[in-house]
Parts: C-alpha cells; structure tokens; sequence
C-alpha cells in the first residue's frame, strides 16, 4: 500500500522535513520520529485518519483510483453473471447484431459477444500492464541504482546502453519481436516482450536520483557510522525513493498498456484470448469502422478511455506526494 | 555549438541505428523454432502435392541461395551491407516490387503527416500551456484546457476511429479514408495539394488534439516553475511590458524542456502517427506495416522498421543540435 506508506516516510528526493509535515501535518513531531532509529511508525488509528484527511486534499488521485476500482468491478460482476469464456468465443452468437436485449453490446462478424468480449479482456489489459510495468521498473531500478551510486565503469555502460536505446522507438523493435515469435503469444509472453523495451527511462531517472542523494548528508551519516552499501542502498535510500517509485511505476503500468494495445492493433497480439487491442484490430480488420457497427469498437474504446484516464490521474496524485515542487502546477 | 559536439552527436546516432539494426537481426534469431523458409514451404506444399523428401531438398536449396548455410556473423555483415545500401530485398506481398520502393511511395505521406500534427501540436500546445499560467489570458482558455488534458490520455488513433465515426459516417464532412481520391495521380499542382490536404485533415485532426494536451501540460507545469524565478520578478521590477516578460523571459525560458520532450517522445509520436494511418488506410508507412503483418511479409517489416528507426534517430538529431543553438546557457566548451 503506497499511500500509508507516504505519512510515515520522508517524501522523496525533495525537502524531506517540509514534506512529512505537509503530509501529516504534524509538525516537528513528524521529523523527530523518523530520525528515531527504532523507526516506531504512529498510531494505526492516527494512520488512517492521516491519510483520509490526506486524500481529501488529492482529489485526483482519488478520483483516479475510483476509475479503477469500477473497472476492476465491471470485470468481477461480469464475469460472475455471465459465463464469460464460453460465450466470448467466436460462433456464441449469431453474426453482426445490434446492441439488443438479448445481446447487451451486440456481437461482431465472427458472432463474438461483446460484452463478454469486454470483460474477459478488461483484466488482460491490467495484466500485460501491472506484470510488463513491474517488470521494467524492477529491472531499471537494478541498473539505476548500479549505475547512480558505484558509479565508474558501470556507470558508463548502464548510461551508454540506455541512451542508445532510448531514442529507439519501441514499438518498431517490438513489432520484429512479436511478428517472429506470432505462433501461440501469450499475454505473459507479450508482457515480457513489451517489458524488454520499457527499463530505459525507469533506468536514466532513477540513476538521476540516487545520484542527487548519494551526497545527503543522512547518507552521509549512515556511512560513517559503518553501514555497508547495501544497508544504505536498502535502508536510506529505498525507502526516500519509495514514493518517487510508486509514480513511476504507474506511468511504466500506462506505457506497457499503450505499447500492447499498439501491439495489438496491429494484429501482433494473442490469437486465442480476447484483449482489447485485439478487438479494435478485428473491428478494422473486418471495417467495422465502414460499416457503422460503433458498438464493436465502442465498448473497449470507452474501456481504453477510463483505463488511460484513471491511470494519468494516480500518475498525477502521486507525483505531488513523490516531487512536491509541482504542487501548485497543475 | 562547437564541431567537436556536433561530431559526436553524429557518431551516437550512428551507434543508435548499428544497435537498432543488430537487435533487429539478432533478435528473431534467438526465437526458437521459427523457420520462415521451411514454414513458407510448408504452407505451400498444403495447396500442391509435394513430397516430404523435397521440401526438405528445396528448404536446403533455399538456404544456400539466401546465405542461410553461412555462419551467423558472415549472414550479419551481409546483412549490415544490404541495409548501407538501402537494400531490403523483395516484398512478399507484392512480388516482384522491390521493398525500398514500396517505402519511398509512402513515405512522403507519413513525413508530410506527421511534420504537420506534430508542429502544430507543439506550437499549439506550448502556447496555450504558457498562457493559461498568465494572469491576464483570456477567459474562454480555462474552459478549452481541461479537455485538451482529458484527450491527452487517449491513444492518437481511438480519438482517430473516434472523428471518422462523427465527421466522416454520421455527418459526412470529411472523407472517410485514404490520401487523395482512387485514381488520382500525384502532382505538385494546387488542386491536387488541396485534395490532400482535405483528406488529411481528420487524421491530423486526431493527432492534433490528442497531443495538444500533453505539450500544453509540460509548458504549464515548466511556467509556473519559471514565474517563481528571480530574472522574472527583476523583468517585472524594470517595468518591461507584460507580453515582452512574458515573451521573452517567461516562454523563453520555460519552451527549452519542452523541446528535449520533443525529443524523448519522437518514439511514441511516430508509433502513434502510424496506428492513425491504419485507420484512415492512409497511403503511408503505417498502412504499408500493417499490411506486411497482415500478409507475413518479413522483408517490408524489417525495411519499414529500419526506415522507422532512422527517421526518428534523425529527428532526435537536429533537435538535439536545434536545442544546443537555442540554449544560451550552453557553450560547450568542454563538455
């Protein structure tokens, strides 16, 4: 949980001690805690009540998380009331129908049922997003801070490497990818190929700051009272970072998803398992778009729509907890 | 801007497209199990009868005749040597026209299309970001911000399907798809540019407002930054008029983040301008890659990356250098 965290650590890479008290609104009694070294954390009951009284003031990130959780309980409810699997196959249902009673968002060429179409791929699109973003945060996060705090010869290789990929558009390199290896791709296979492109921004601006705060001088202090790398690298400066992370983390989230519904708009996504980008691609394929059948791209459109937009929203909450100078921003 | 930055600015870009190129290469090769000459084969003895002995006879024929029997690094130097000479072999789809040349007639419609949306999305967006930090903008842009932000979320080419649904079934303003009207030949004459223009205006349209947003958000985010900083209370505290601050001191200043923006996110406004080309059937790149997957051409794929990856090495290139002119504050004296 990011945001109970966020009342207990200092926030960020910013001004640690004007952070905490923006955040807990506590005062001084909020920095002396933390320089406790036993690192009591408050009250649970005080807890909650912060964070409440935080999320109030963050109403984006509020609204953002709401987004979410009524994607995540259009998926739940669906697939409890319907035999979701069954009926989004091709040939369920007769071909081309309009949104009816009987078919609630009507059914494509191939006489798929969309809405079970709909919330079949609704997860699938969390999915390739949640296990691609980890995967290339995780992996940036270990050579950011390679690269940031020894510095040196790895330093060099790891910043080399990333510059001269980044300017590499990903869903060129992708498409040979996914175009070689087309026979039976699995969401997890597409996730770790969207992945194997996505380390390179994490990488640069995590390395950007652990730079910044290898010379603080409570790193400074951890290191003269004998602590090792590692203990600094776990215990100072990934915590300080957390927040920062958590941002991160969900813009990796909302380029993965882009990245495959790219993918798959253009056909390179799973055959066997409706996705989102997916049906877009068979709605063209087919000429949905000529045709007039809105409702065969309208549903995952809207979906697309609420995932980016909600997405955006945390992505923009969480930034003012892990960078407070953007405060008044936007 | 001194030669020896410029230098090494060309020489990474060089190294970007090596990379590119090799990944490129390498890496359907350490796919396991695909083999498109034994597959193509496969499909095609399915149609005809053909003996199992042969095709493995052909496969092998096939192989000495595409360097195939060479070891990997002679097939890899080969291949750098075709790409530095524009050769990408044969398109599959479209037998006998050679790939290069499919590229070259859509190239200029993406170049054209792309260069359009993204200036103006850009200048658009900037200016509209700057002003709607200034304390004496104009009313009506607190209210045509907030859904510019809204589209910013949205993939180019959803917003795209979106206006073909509105403007060119429902109301039928514009065309619904393609470049110019089916049987019209290219020329430089105003009629024809017009035609273009006309039928481009939906998918510019679509890029246009999907990326308004996000420029206009960097900018804002960059001024109100910059309205904090000291030179621009002393422009104030001289008494200089309010556009001159805001001009000269205020975007100034505020515009040079936004174009290493630009830079960064060339990547992800090619990948989207060629998923808008998709939907409109535009006659340019991206209709060109769709069709290559669609119809398992391998060489219009690979081509059509390559072309991809250098167009935007380049575009990073003179931005980067633009960037370096219009930066006061670099020298580069020595770094």
């Amino acid at each position: 949980m990011v945001l109970r965290e966020t009342d207990v650590l200092p926030t960020g890479p910013g001004t640690p001690t004007a952070d905490a008290r923006l955040v807990d609104g506590a005062g001084p009694d909020g920095a002396i805690d933390r320089d406790d070294q036993s690192g009591r954390p408050p009250l649970p009951a005080s807890r909650l009540s912060t964070t409440l009284h935080y999320l109030r003031r963050n109403p984006r990130l509020v609204a953002g998380l709401l987004i979410l959780l009524g994607l995540l309980l259009f998926w739940l409810i669906g697939s409890r009331a319907m035999d979701t699997t069954a009926r989004s196959r091709p040939l369920s249902g007769p071909p081309d129908m309009e949104p009816s009673a009987e078919y609630l968002l009507g059914t494509d060429t191939a006489g798929r049922e969309l809405l079970p179409v709909l919330i079949e791929a609704t997860p699938r699109a969390f999915e390739v997003g949640l296990l691609a973003g980890f995967v290339g945060l995780m992996i940036g996060t270990v050579l950011g801070f390679v690269a940031g705090y020894f510095g040196g010869t790895a330093d060099t290789i790891i910043g080399g490497l990333a510059d001269t990929l980044l300017p590499i558009p990903a869903l060129a390199v992708l498409v040979v990818i996914a175009s070689t290896i087309k026979t039976n791709l699995t969401v997890e296979i597409m996730a770790l190929i969207v992945a194997s492109l996505a380390w390179m921004t994490p990488t640069r601006t995590i390395r950007a700051q652990v730079l910044t705060m290898r010379e603080r001088a409570y790193v400074e202090v951890a290191r003269l009272s004998g602590a090792s790398s590692l203990q600094i690298i776990f215990r100072e400066l990934l915590p300080n970072l957390s927040p920062y992370l958590a941002a991160s983390f969900v813009s990796a989230v909302g380029a993965a998803v882009l990245a495959s519904l790219g993918l798959e708009a253009l056909g390179l996504g799973p055959q066997n398992e409706p996705t989102l980008g997916m049906t877009i691609f068979w709605s063209i394929y087919y000429g949905a778009l000529l045709r007039g059948m809105w409702w065969w791209w309208g549903g995952p459109l809207v979906v697309i729509v609420l995932l980016f937009t909600a997405l955006f929203l945390i992505a923009a909450g969480l930034d003012e907890i892990a960078n407070p100078r953007i405060r008044r921003a936007v | 801007m001194t030669p020896g930055y410029v230098v090494r600015r060309v020489l990474l870009f060089v190294l970007v497209v090596w990379m590119a190129t090799s990944v490129i290469f390498f890496l359907p090769r350490l796919a396991p199990g695909r083999d498109p000459i034994r597959e193509r084969l496969m499909m095609m003895s399915v149609s005809g009868s053909v003996m199992q002995s042969a095709i493995e006879e052909m496969a092998r024929a096939y192989e000495a005749r595409f360097g195939l029997d060479q070891p990997l690094y002679v097939q890899y130097f080969r291949f750098l040597g075709d790409i530095v000479q524009l050769d990408f072999n044969v398109s599959l789809m479209m037998y006998p026209s050679r790939v290069i040349d499919l590229i070259g007639q859509a190239l200029p419609w993406t170049v054209g299309l792309l260069l359009t949306a993204t200036v103006l999305a850009f200048s658009l967006g900037t200016l509209l970001g700057g002003l709607s930090t200034w304390p004496r903008a104009p009313r009506a842009l607190s209210y045509l911000l907030p859904p510019l932000f809204a589209f910013s979320a949205v993939p180019y080419y959803l917003l795209g399907i979106l206006l073909v649904y509105l403007f060119a079934l429902k109301l039928p303003i514009f065309p619904i798809s393609g470049g110019a009207p089916t049987g019209t030949l290219p020329s430089f004459t105003i009629g024809y540019m017009l035609t273009v223009a006309y039928h481009s205006a939906l998918p510019a349209l679509s890029m246009v407002l999907a990326a308004t947003g996000f420029w206009a958000l960097g900018m804002r985010g960059m001024m109100v930054t910059t309205q904090g900083e000291d030179f621009m209370i002393m422009a104030e505290a001289k008494g200089l008029k309010g556009w001159r601050v805001f001009l000269h001191y205020g975007m100034r200043t505020a515009i040079l983040p936004q174009i290493t923006a630009l830079a960064l996110s060339l990547g992800h406004i090619v990948s989207g301008a060629l998923l808008v080309e998709i939907i409109f059937q535009y006659p340019g790149v991206g209709t060109l890659l769709y069709k290559a997957i669609t119809g398992f051409d391998f060489f219009t794929i690979n081509g059509i990356v390559f072309f991809v990856i250098v167009g935007v090495g380049i575009a990073t290139l003179l931005l980067d250098l633009s960037y370096h002119a219009l930066d006061p504050r670099i020298k580069h004296a020595r770094t």
